[in-house]
């Protein structure tokens, strides 16, 4: 482990920051789906200095407004990642979330129901719509089949201190496709 | 203390039992059908055997028991919502008569605060009522000591019947008929196991507390409440992929009440196991407290009148 190179940008502690180090940024873009767009989009992260990590592109997956998210873990110098943001947007490339800036909150929902049978596409639609959330992933558990009862674990950002409306928003979709949606607790360290 | 006990329930039957542990006499023991009553103390055990035995607890009425001269009366008759009765008319007689009265009747409590209150205030007797929140577990009298006022929100697990089902959906990847099956058969589920696990036992008890954090104002019909009879044993699948688990959590505020399946980490506090309760209290300046223990059984909530009736001031 001595050998551990420097660059390990350290997500868990913002604060690991040496003298000239890197650190570890998660960029979400969002992409027009057409051929060629995803490598246009990540060419102004290089160019800037900025070093790839990883790339989740998330196809099945498309915004209300018909577009397909895409997150991407980069690194770079810290003093270098306004640069790397102001390059993709002189890209024309649409950037919903930069840094830990926007990200705010993460929280987790599941839910409950015959979720293929009442369009689990809509009701994702409808979360990051009504809910003003981003679906960052999705497991889905479907033992009995697309027929019967399915379970859906959702993966949700929503901005810093928008939890509770964004929850009661899941809440009333809920209500209205007849799914039960198990919230997380927030307030208190539970 | 002299106590009259209406209810020969596990937790009356319990009372009745522990009493002399702590220095006081029963004078009185009824269920519904009848009582036995005697100024210088009941013969507890005799009472107790014929009771599990299936024979009439004693040769005097019920009613009798309001005639018989007592400080406090042990008010553990099965919990009834809507107007709670006969438990609310019980506490009344005995609050008209300048009696204390230890609920472990959640009715009157939940569904009729502030006429208890009304009526403790005209009274020379006072009204404690520790056991119908969370068993043996301290929980309104830590709010009494923080001070209401300084208590935001009290959260927890307070149904271990819910619990205990879910505990083990989790663990065995079983689904919830298979699970509450097994449950009954280990006597943790009754056999009508419906108010455990739609929420409503739950829901009383977190009624309860936010009548104490707001000086009344709620009842049942208050409370935002869910059961757990829907939930799949995917969902608890899927709550693991990410460190967490579905528990079924009450929250009381001054603004209101609410009971359902929540996720919480998986290793949190929250996420007691088996038929175990936990309360997370808390407070505006001291941060959360956290007690956990019985939350249901005869002996359990039995201590909890007993320490109540310790803090009963002299008549």
């Amino acid at each position: 482990m001595m050998a551990n190179p420097p660059e390990g940008g350290d997500e868990d502690d913002p604060d690991a920051e040496t003298d000239g180090g890197l650190r570890a940024y998660t960029v979400r873009l969002e992409l027009v789906d057409e051929p060629g767009e995803l490598l246009r989009a990540l060419a102004p992260i290089a160019d800037n200095g900025g070093n790839l990590l990883s790339i989740h592109h998330e196809r099945g997956n498309i915004t209300p407004r018909g577009h397909i998210p895409v997150e991407v873990d980069l690194e770079c110098p810290p003093d270098r990642f306004d640069d790397v943001v102001e390059g993709l947007r002189g890209a024309g490339v649409n950037v919903i979330q930069a840094g830990a800036e926007h990200y705010g909150e993460e929280v987790n929902v599941v839910l409950v129901g015959h979720l293929v049978e009442t369009d689990l596409s809509n009701t994702l639609s409808r979360i990051e719509d009504e809910a003003d959330a981003v679906v960052l992933d999705l497991s889905l558990a479907a033992p009995e089949g697309t027929d019967g009862i399915s379970s859906a674990r959702a993966r949700l950002a929503i901005d810093s201190g928008r939890s509770s409306e964004a929850l009661a928003a899941i809440r009333s979709i809920g209500t209205d496709k007849d799914l039960t949606v198990v919230e997380p607790l927030l307030g208190g360290d539970a | 203390m002299k106590l009259a006990i209406l209810g020969a329930g596990d937790v009356g039957r319990s009372v009745a039992d522990l009493a002399a542990e702590y220095d006081h006499d029963v004078v009185a023991l009824a269920d519904s059908m009848s009582a036995t009553v005697d100024p210088s103390g009941i013969a507890v055990a005799d009472a107790l055997e014929r009771k599990v035995g299936d024979e009439a607890l004693g040769t005097s009425d019920p009613e009798d028991v309001f005639e018989t001269e007592y400080d406090v009366l042990v008010e553990a008759t099965p919990t009834t919502l809507g107007d709670a009765e006969p438990g609310f008319s019980h506490v009344k007689r005995a609050l008209e008569a300048d009696r204390h009265v230890v609920l472990a009747n959640k009715g009157p409590v939940a569904e009729r605060y502030e006429e208890l209150r009304a009526l403790e205030a005209d009274s020379a007797g006072s009204i404690r009522f520790e056991a119908t929140v969370g068993g043996a577990i301290p929980v309104l009298s830590t709010i009494e000591d923080c001070t209401p006022q300084a208590v935001t929100a009290v959260r927890g697990v307070l149904n271990g019947t819910a619990n205990f089902i879910l505990t083990r959906m989790a663990a065995e990847g079983l689904d919830y008929e298979h699970v509450l099956a097994e449950a009954q058969d280990l006597g943790v589920a009754e056999a009508d196991p419906t108010f455990d696990v739609d929420g409503t036992d739950a829901a009383l008890k977190f009624v309860i507390l936010a009548n104490v954090l707001g000086d009344g104002g709620f009842s049942l019909e208050d409370a935002t409440v869910e059961g757990i009879q829907s939930i799949p044993g995917s969902a608890l699948d899927l709550a693991a992929e990410d460190g967490r688990t579905i528990r079924l959590i009450g929250e009381a505020t001054r603004e209101g009440i609410r009971v359902g399946p929540r996720l919480v980490p998986e290793n949190g506090a929250l996420a007691v196991t088996g038929t175990r309760n936990i309360v997370q209290i808390e407070t505006r300046n001291a941060g959360s407290l956290h007690s956990s223990g019985r939350g249901a059984g005869g002996p359990e909530t039995a201590t909890a009148v007993l320490s109540d009736v310790g803090r009963l001031p002299p008549l």
